[in-house]
């Protein structure tokens, strides 16, 4: 359980090269991951651990597949300065927990952080940063294990509209 | 939760799409008419796993009723704009980060992930968080051989590659409302690589003579209120504005052509959903006059749709390329992508009229991608280096 330590902009491109977008295996995505950009991510990433982050985690493409290599690789948490759009819906929508962090330059790689969702916090040996709120909705959709398990019985869904002129 | 008017999704994210709308229980689509389905990324398909993805989708299209465009048709935005599939005061979501150009058509359109897009399926509904708007006005008129996209790669450097992120973007003032569908296209597809959910041009003249015989549909107004706020509000004039390229590996690195003018190319990519259209194709012709491409240089110059490669086709455009020593494709994502083809390989360096020039987005992570308008792609592949279009 340690933290794997990343810079600003990583994009998605680096994540899972676009060659890889006919699997959807997250092992098979998993062994691809950071593939050329970071070369001992894929071999060593085990279960649990967390990727730090600095600005604009996940940039570029919409490919799910950039959450679902991590998630196989067994990252269960980023934490970034702040996330791409896209990439952060993605991320809840498969389970990965995006927290925004803005001081998350200080974690050093190799850290082993405890996060506590109620006091917006996360910590690691004595040290403690705020990390901004997760929305009520979207912990709803990770504690159902992604938006699928979350959509799963469901029905149908409530919409709401602002006026169109 | 709101309903979408449409969505889109193509080889690359719609299987793991369906994958998903079938793993939340999803049965029928919730309308087969607002699905747009087509294939682009890898077409024709280049792997037997991109010709099983095909023949997936193809039966989902066939079980649903919806209509498969499938390799014939090109690139989806491009597809989607001409065919009048987006339309102002439309929210439509595509499985793709460029989606955000039909806001070029005043549509609300973002981008969106597979599972997402299953949700979209099932529900024709989406959780969205409501944008701020940041307003970018421009004035002047473009310098010769200056156009729309030195604007967005200039624009890029000055907000940089998160500083619009979550945010609708509203493209406006004189050089927005005098500007073609083309480059209004170009601008609004690139709003995602400053972090924007939307990037849109106010629905004009230009935008209802563009939607004539593609979308009947009575005219309606839809601008920013009087009164309303922006997060941020930035102003820009283009009448000094050199050609610009952005420089390896991210967007918003652009400098002035004459920072890396003599730079040696590998390859000359012209084409994608930012720059394949015919305007594009013609200024490129208009630049290449009756010259030809350096021999030390791959040209691959690929039209962004079917229409787009007959309109250049019947012009004489295609015949001129081929003779000039391009290598013209078929209507596809082509090298933007690095899947398919037009791989670089460690060391080589490209000059693309694409949107993203991440490292290893058209192939080894050693490679180098530099971001141009078709004007500087055009004299640079002539000349096989970076080169001034200004200059030719």
């Amino acid at each position: 359980m340690r933290t794997w330590r990343f810079g600003d902009n990583i994009d998605t491109d680096a994540i899972i090269p676009g060659r890889y977008l006919v699997h959807y295996d997250p092992k098979v995505l998993a062994s691809h991951a950071f593939e050329g950009t970071r070369a001992d991510f894929a071999k060593g990433a085990q279960e649990g651990d967390m990727i730090v982050a600095g600005k604009n985690f996940g940039c570029g493409s919409s490919r799910e597949h950039a959450p679902i290599a991590l998630r196989g690789a067994g990252i269960t948490v980023i934490i970034a300065e702040s996330f791409a759009r896209i990439f952060y819906r993605n991320a809840v929508n498969v389970g990965l927990l995006p927290l925004v962090c803005p001081e998350a330059g200080l974690i050093p790689d190799g850290a082993v952080i405890t996060v506590d969702l109620g006091k917006h916090v996360i910590e690691w040996e004595g040290q403690r940063l705020a990390i901004e709120p997760v929305p009520e909705f979207l912990r709803e959709i990770i504690h159902s294990g992604g938006l699928v398990a979350y959509a799963r019985d469901k029905k149908e869904v409530k919409t709401c509209t602002g006026s169109r002129r | 939760m709101a309903p979408v008017d449409g969505a889109m999704i193509h080889d690359i994210t719609g299987p793991l799409a369906i994958r998903n709308f079938f793993e939340m229980g999803g049965t029928k689509v919730f309308d087969p008419r607002k699905v747009i389905l087509l294939f682009d990324h890898q077409v024709p398909a280049d792997s037997i796993a991109a010709a099983e993805n095909q023949v997936f989708m193809r039966e989902f299209a066939d079980h649903q009723g919806i209509h498969n465009y499938d390799i014939r048709e090109g690139i989806c935005h491009q597809v989607v704009m001409e065919r009048g599939l987006a339309a102002p005061g439309e929210i439509i979501v595509g499985a793709d980060s460029h989606t955000c150009m039909y806001g070029a058509a005043g549509t609300f359109a973002t981008g969106i992930g597979s599972t997402d897009m299953g949700f979209v399926l099932k529900f024709g509904a989406l959780y969205f968080r409501v944008p701020d708007t940041t307003r970018l006005e421009v004035s002047g008129k473009f310098p010769w051989r200056v156009g729309p996209k030195d604007l967005i790669l200039s624009l890029l450097r000055d907000i940089g590659a998160d500083g619009a992120t979550y945010q609708a973007v509203e493209f406006t003032g004189e050089t927005f409302s005098s500007m073609d569908m083309n480059g209004r296209m170009t601008c609004c597809n690139m709003a995602v690589e400053m972090g924007a959910k939307a990037g849109m041009v106010p629905p004009d003249d230009i935008t209802y003579n563009y939607l004539k015989g593609r979308r009947d549909m009575p005219r309606m107004a839809l601008e920013s209120d009087p009164d309303a706020e922006f997060r941020d509000e930035r102003t820009y004039d283009v009448s000094d504005l050199s050609p610009q390229v952005a420089l390896p590996h991210n967007v918003d690195l652009a400098v002035d052509v004459d920072e890396v003018v003599g730079t040696a190319l590998d390859q000359v990519f012209i084409g994608s959903c930012t720059n394949g259209r015919f305007e594009d194709l013609a200024e490129v012709a208009e630049v290449l006059g009756t010259g030809t491409f350096n021999e030390a240089t791959r040209v691959i110059i690929i039209p962004a749709s079917r229409d787009e490669y007959l309109k250049a086709l019947r012009a004489g455009l295609i015949e001129k390329f081929v003779t000039a020593g391009a290598l013209v494709e078929a209507p596809c994502c082509g090298p933007c992508m690095g899947g398919a083809f037009g791989i670089l390989a460690p060391g080589e360096v490209s000059l693309s009229t694409s949107n993203r020039n991440f490292r290893g987005r058209q192939g080894s992570t050693e490679a180098s991608v530099y971001l141009c308008s078709p004007a500087t792609a055009a004299a640079s592949a002539m000349h096989g280096e970076i080169t001034d279009p200004r200059e030719v």
